[in-house]
Parts: C-alpha cells; structure tokens; sequence
C-alpha cells in the first residue's frame, strides 16, 4: 500500500515535469522543469532497488547534464521568445504520429505475457554491478571511456572560438 | 515488491515520458528544446532496463545498461550542446528552422 502510494507520487512529479517540458512556452520554464523528471526518475530507479544507478544519474543527469543544459539556455540571449510550433512538424501532425507510436507500444505492453520472476529481492547492487563492469563487460567498458575522451576533444574543438587571421 | 505495482505498471510510465519526449522532440524549434526532449526519451528507456532487470530475478545485466546509457546521454549532452553554441556563434539564434543554408 505504501509501496503503490510512493510510485504514484513519484509517478506523479515525473509526469508533471515531462508535460511541463513538452508544453511550456518558455525554455527556460522547461529546463527547470527538467529537474523534476529527473528527480522523479532517480526515486522510481530506488523504487526498483537499483541504488548505484540512482545514484549515477543524480550525479550525471542533476549535476552534469541539466546544469550544462541550463548554461547553455543562459548563453544564448533571445531564446526564450521561440514558439513552440515547428515549420518541419507541425502541432497536428506530431500529435498524430505519437498517438500512433504510443497506441502500438501500449498495445504491445498489455498484450505481451512478460516472463517474471516469482521472487523479487531488492539487495545492494554495487558489488555485483562492480564484478560485471571488471569482469563480462570490461570491454565495453574501456570502449566508453575511449568514447567520452572523444567526446571531451570534439566538444573543446567544435565550440572553441577560432581567431580570425 | 508488495503493494501490487506490477511490471507494467513501470512500462506504462515509462511509455508515457517516452510520448512526452518524442512529442517535444517533433514540436521544439529550439534545438536546446530537442535536446531535452532527448533527455527525456533516455530516461524512459533507462526506467524500461531497470523494470525488467529487477521483475526479470535481480541480474544485473539491465543495470549495467543502464548505466552505459548514462555515460552515452553525457557524451550526447556535451556535443549537442557544443553544437548548438557553435550555431548560435555563426547564426545568432538556435532556431532549427533558420539554419538552412546548405538546403539550396
């Protein structure tokens, strides 16, 4: 009972901040609307016993990401005034195409007899999640790394500013 | 886990930050705009690993994944966002409809 109250609420702010994203006229609104999805996110992840990677995306979505998000808006002067409609996608249109897109899926998730478990445990992750990053997906591992070095050298050469000769 | 939250009760949510996000991806002419409907369409797939890692018997392959998805939405944020300073230096705005220059 209070497992169901806890998921609805967190369920609740989720949802609430993601309209907020989609539907406010004003950027920055929405940026900090952002934060609640992702506050959200984190308890519904600590909902599913899954602590480090809760803990992963406080610090990287909270941290990182919505506070980079947050300078770019800062930096760019005069955005605050763009509508929201699009000349590529208009508003009709998109409503049609994520309608079809969620009916599909929804269809798929009501009609699929998922495999579960029988017993759910909720037990402490890092040791295990530490043991399968060093030993099964070590390769995929040193791979991400390699991936955010590039990714640190092409944000620094793409938004340097070149001196005019 | 106790209460009757089931596994598609996760689904479900996650479904609904999904349309969210691909709806702010369609309708955002502000390329900030489509980077957070990104945001949000990463986070509902993350949310989707984790239902399934833990209604699946507690392995820990779906964390993992999760995980990486993380690391990749980082990486995407500081280039994405890399990209559109470097647009706002040349055009003076970040409307995706005015940079068309190469469109002939």
């Amino acid at each position: 009972m209070i497992a169901q109250a806890i998921f609805y609420a967190l369920a609740a702010l989720t949802v609430g901040s993601a309209l907020m994203v989609a539907f406010s006229r004003n950027i920055v609104y929405s940026t900090f609307a952002l934060l609640g999805a992702f506050m959200g996110v984190v308890g519904i992840y600590i909902l599913l016993a899954a602590d480090f990677v809760a803990m992963v995306q406080l610090l990287v979505y909270v941290g990182g990401i919505l506070v980079l998000t947050i300078f770019a808006v800062m930096l760019t002067a005069g955005i605050a005034d763009v509508t929201v409609s699009n000349r590529a996608v208009g508003t009709p249109s998109a409503i049609v195409t994520v309608g079809i897109a969620t009916s599909v899926m929804l269809y798929a998730v009501m009609r699929t007899p998922w495999h579960v478990a029988t017993t759910v445990t909720a037990l402490p992750t890092t040791y295990g999640i530490g043991n399968a990053f060093l030993g099964d997906y070590v390769l995929p591992f040193e791979v991400a790394s390699l991936v955010l070095l590039a990714a640190l050298i092409g944000a620094i050469v793409i938004s340097r500013h070149e001196a005019k000769e | 886990m106790g209460g009757g939250i089931t596994l598609n009760h996760f689904l479900v949510l996650s479904l609904v930050i999904f349309s969210l996000g691909l709806f702010t991806v369609l309708t955002r002419r502000n390329a900030i705009g489509i980077l957070m409907g990104v945001e949000l369409i990463l986070n509902s797939a993350n949310i989707n690993y984790l239902a399934f890692a833990f209604y699946g018997g507690g392995k820990y392959d779906g964390q993992i994944f999760a995980i990486f998805v993380i690391m990749l939405a980082a990486a995407e944020a500081v280039i994405g966002l890399a990209v559109v300073l470097a647009i706002y230096q040349n055009f003076k705005t970040i409307d995706v409809g005015a940079t068309e220059t190469l469109s002939g």
